[in-house]
Parts: C-alpha cells; sequence; structure tokens
C-alpha cells in the first residue's frame, strides 16, 4: 500500500465514526457507572455516594428473582448452543462445498431460519411442544430454539471459511496416505480452528442473551434474559443496572477469551 | 457418488434440526391457526375466523402500518449510519490491523445483551436524565422533554441502537471486495470523491446494502421487545399485538397473525431479493 495524503473526507467521517462509537458504547459506560450508585441513590444522576449495595442486591434470591438460578441455566444452555453449533456447522460447511442432493433447499432453510421473526419460532416451537403433549424446557424446546438462530450464523461463517480454504492441503495429506478422519482431524480442523472458535463465540454470545426465543420455549425455569425482562417492569432500583453490568461483563469476558485464543493461535504460527 | 453421501451425512444434522425445530413449528403455526378457541382451550377444527377477526380489523391494519413505520424510518437511519461507517473503515482506515481492530469494536456490542443495552438508555434519555439535564444547564429548554424516553422517538434510537451494525458488516464485506483498481481508475480519469462514491462505490456495494436491508427489516418487523421497553406501553407493533394475544392464551388469533406476518415479511424480502443474489456474494 502506498501512503498518501489523507483526503478531504478523512476527517468528518472519523469524526462520524467516533461518534457512532460513542453512540454504541456510551449507554452501556452510564449504566456501569450507575450501578455503584449509593445506597439512597435513584436510576438516574446525580450518584448519591458509591456503593457495591447494589452488587450484593443481586445475590439476595427474594429481592430479584433467581437470579443465580437463571445465570446458571443460561451458562449451561449457551455451552451446550456453542458444542452443537460449531460441530454442526463445521460438518454442513464441509458438506456444502459439493453439490448434494437438496443443497440448494437446505441454504434456503438455513437464511429463512435467520429471518423469520423470532417470536413466530418461540411461538411455533412452544404449540409444537403442546400439541405433542410435551412439557417445553430450556434443555429441549429452549436448545433447538437457540440453535434455529445459531446454526444459520455458524452456517455462512463456514460458508466463507471453506470459500478462502484451499483443497491443496487435504489433497496433500490423502496423497500421504490419511484417512478422511484423519485429514480432518489432523488437517482441516487445526487450520480453521480461529474460525470454530469465531463460530462458537456467535453460538454462546447470541444464546446467552436470546429473549423472543426463549419465550414461549424455555418452560417453568427462566433463563437469565428471561430473568432480566422480567425485571425491568418491577424493579426500579439501580439493581437493574447491577445486573445489567454483571451480564454484559460475563459477554465481554467470553469475547475476550475468544478473540485472546484466536490471536494466540495466530502468534503461534508465526505470522503465517 | 461417495462423495455424494457423505455430503449428504454431514449435512443432515443441519437439516434435521432445522426440519423439527423451524420447518414442524411454522407447520404447527399454520394448522394452529385454523383451530378454534374459547377462553380455556383451543379447539382442534378448520374455521377462518381468526383471519376473518383479524384482517377485518381497524387496529390489525394501524398496528401493521405503525410497525412498517417503524421499518421504514429505522431502516433509513441505519443505512445511512451503515453506509458511512462501513465506508469510512473500508476506503479511509489505511492499515489492515486498524481496520480489523475498528470493525470489532462495533461488532462487540452485537454479543451482548439486547434488552441491557436497551435499559442503557434510561439514565439517558429520562425525565431527569442526561440529555434533559445538559439541554436545561445549557437553557436550551427550561422544561425536561418527556418525549425522550417511552415513545415512538425512543423506540427508533433504540432500533438503529441495536440494528445498525446488521447493515454496517454486509456493507463493509461488500466494500473491502471493491477491487482498488477500479477506484484508481476513477480518480485517475478525474472523478472527485463523490462521483468515486456513487459511480463506483455505491453500485458496487449494492449486495451488501440488500443484505444490509433485509436483516434490519426483518427484525423490525418481528419485534416486540423494544416497542414495549422503548414506548413504555404507548405504541404497539405487530409481535406485541401477538405476545398479547399468547398472554390471553388465544393461541390460534396469535398463530393466524404469525401466518400473515410471516407471508408480509416473506413478500418484503422477495421484493428485496430481486436486486441481489446473497448465494454469489459469501
Amino acid at each position: 500500500m502506498q501512503t498518501r495524503a489523507r483526503s478531504r473526507g478523512f476527517w468528518p467521517l472519523a469524526a462520524f465514526f467516533g461518534l457512532f462509537v460513542a453512540f454504541l458504547y456510551g449507554p452501556t459506560v452510564t449504566i456501569v457507572v450507575l450501578s455503584f450508585q449509593g445506597p439512597e441513590g435513584g436510576l438516574t444522576f446525580p450518584m448519591r455516594g458509591v456503593s457495591t449495595r447494589w452488587f450484593e442486591n443481586l445475590f439476595e434470591t427474594q429481592m430479584v428473582g433467581d437470579f443465580g438460578g437463571s445465570f446458571l441455566r443460561s451458562m449451561t444452555l449457551g455451552a451446550i448452543v456453542t458444542v452443537v453449533t460449531v460441530v454442526v456447522s463445521f460438518m454442513a460447511g464441509l458438506a456444502f462445498r459439493r453439490r448434494f442432493p437438496g443443497s440448494t433447499a437446505l441454504f434456503y432453510l438455513a437464511v429463512a431460519s435467520l429471518i423469520v421473526p423470532s417470536v413466530l419460532v418461540s411461538l411455533g416451537i412452544g404449540l409444537m411442544f403442546r400439541l405433542a403433549g410435551l412439557d417445553p424446557a430450556w434443555w429441549s424446546s429452549g436448545l433447538g430454539a437457540h440453535l434455529t438462530w445459531t446454526l444459520p450464523f455458524g452456517l455462512l461463517i463456514m460458508f466463507a471459511v471453506f470459500n478462502r480454504f484451499s483443497p491443496a492441503y487435504e489433497e496433500a495429506a490423502r496423497d500421504l496416505g490419511a484417512s478422511p478422519w484423519q485429514t480432518i482431524r489432523h488437517v482441516v480442523v487445526p487450520i480453521l480452528l480461529p474460525s470454530l472458535i469465531g463460530v462458537g463465540l456467535f453460538g454462546f454470545t447470541l444464546s446467552y442473551d436470546e429473549f423472543a426465543r426463549s419465550l414461549y420455549t424455555a418452560g417453568t425455569f427462566n433463563t437469565l434474559p428471561l430473568e432480566i425482562y422480567g425485571m425491568t417492569t418491577n424493579v426500579t432500583t439501580p439493581v437493574l443496572y447491577a445486573l445489567g453490568t454483571v451480564t454484559t461483563g460475563v459477554s465481554f469476558l467470553v469475547i475476550a477469551a475468544a478473540l485472546g485464543g484466536v490471536m494466540l493461535l495466530r502468534r503461534r504460527r508465526g505470522g503465517g | 457418488m461417495k462423495g455424494k453421501l457423505a455430503a449428504l451425512a454431514l449435512a443432515s444434522p443441519l437439516a434435521l434440526l432445522l426440519g423439527v425445530f423451524l420447518v414442524v413449528p411454522i407447520g404447527t403455526i399454520v394448522v394452529v391457526s385454523f383451530f378454534d378457541y374459547d377462553s380455556v382451550r383451543i379447539i382442534p377444527d378448520f374455521v377462518w375466523t381468526n383471519y376473518d377477526e383479524l384482517l377485518f380489523s381497524p387496529i390489525t391494519w394501524k398496528t401493521y402500518l405503525q410497525t412498517l413505520k417503524f421499518a421504514a424510518i429505522t431502516w433509513a437511519i441505519c443505512l445511512l449510519v451503515g453506509f458511512t461507517v462501513a465506508y469510512f473503515l473500508a476506503f479511509h482506515v489505511a492499515s489492515p490491523m486498524m481496520q480489523t481492530v475498528l470493525f470489532l469494536v462495533c461488532t462487540i456490542p452485537f454479543w451482548t445483551s439486547n434488552i441491557i443495552r436497551m435499559i442503557s438508555w434510561i439514565p439517558f434519555l429520562g425525565r431527569n436524565g442526561l440529555l434533559n439535564q445538559a439541554l436545561m444547564s445549557v437553557g436550551a429548554i427550561d422544561q425536561p422533554l418527556e418525549f425522550l424516553l417511552f415513545s415512538d422517538f425512543a423506540v427508533v434510537l433504540a432500533y438503529v441502537h441495536l440494528y445498525a451494525l446488521f447493515m454496517v458488516v454486509p456493507i463493509f464485506n461488500s466494500m473491502v471486495r471493491i477491487d482498488r483498481a477500479l477506484v484508481e481508475a476513477a480518480r485517475d480519469a478525474g472523478a472527485g470523491e463523490w462521483q468515486v462514491l456513487r459511480h463506483v462505490i455505491i453500485p458496487l456495494a449494492r449486495p451488501g446494502i440488500a443484505i444490509g436491508s433485509i436483516l434490519v427489516v426483518a427484525v423490525v418487523m418481528g419485534d416486540f421487545v423494544t416497542v414495549r421497553l422503548m414506548s413504555g406501553g404507548q405504541s404497539a407493533s405487530v409481535g406485541l399485538m401477538m405476545v398479547n394475544a399468547m398472554s390471553l392464551l388465544q393461541y390460534p388469533a396469535a398463530a393466524a397473525n404469525a401466518v400473515v406476518l410471516l407471508i408480509v415479511v416473506l413478500l418484503m424480502i422477495a421484493a428485496m431479493l430481486r436486486i441481489v443474489d446473497i448465494r454469489k456474494e459469501l
């Protein structure tokens, strides 16, 4: 790339970008600050002292419903969704490298899964379970509902990945006598590992934060977003913000772990 | 032949999951939309009353119009913001490293909770929120503005906040694939920055614009959480109408509404898909 003087458009555009980032992060920063509101403080500024009272409040079950339980359920569900999304998307990605009967239909089905409104999927799965005489539960109907959201993302990422993946690696492995399974296990998976981590990140975070698709599919026990939603209607103290801070913190930890993992893999490969 | 079988086997878990948790549920909705119901149960039947009641109610039409209005306004703003951000990232940030970092900065909020991101507007927009305090302290207003939170304004603001990224990512993706030689050629031929944008970049970014538009329109059309939280119950959407019917246990009514909504969304997307073949763009 040659260096050239910045064009006239650069600074206005950079300013616009800066405003956009402030718009994205500003509100989150505010609630993080306000979650340390003093015991007398309310939902808006000014801060009346600083305390961790609202975080302590969060863990007293009677105050805000079942935070601990719903948090645990959401983490578990997120973990299951992650594993299923990575495995199933990877397999489908391998499959879609050639045409097979129904490949076009399956592709459009996956795209449809992304486009059909979440509340509709939720309603449909809820009704299906009801008609089948089954009780919806977060680990059955809830899991399925979340997968209809994470799998298309996983598949689209795998499409993009395999479009840039040279089959020469596999041919080399085959020439050296590797079985199809060995080729995948020792050649394809290691090369694509960063992308698979990316798919996993989508799987976990989308599931962990999913509300609409959980609404009619979670059954008796709430997942965390359902719990948060319930709180928005009847909690008027900064404990709401404390919850926001904790959930967002967990999301950031997961994102940081995933990105850190990808960077570590890149570095180990020596800039390759 | 063997390869084809292997591909089928590899694709089957995806097909099975989408079949069980997407196709069958939508089929169920269609079936249930013809059921009858009373205040305590649903009665298997084949009646058109759910559709009759839905389509001949002025409330339905008003709600659909309102939802379409939200979708149109949100789409226009997201397009403007998303395009500008993507254009800056793709054409004005020179180092690929910086490009990745800034792109990630835009993406990270997408991986955090939508509901929390909506709630986080309260301290900004509320009656005693930061914006009102600021406006009053500079003397621009002498009473707090009431329309900031719990209004259509707040709903659209939250939509843009949540979904502008759906526009940024596909447009950016289209833009980074534009051959820089084309831009150089246009410049050498004497085109100014605007002309390059208008005659080279926008036409080539069209697939990204179409995909972004589809995503934004689809999420807004089906939304109910944002409308409920941000309008404070003062505005309606089709999704909210369905959820309300569900909470009254009027499952067949909700199902009929769902079928109509699905048809409307699919028609809108089919119209947009005429502009672009998404499979070619991946």
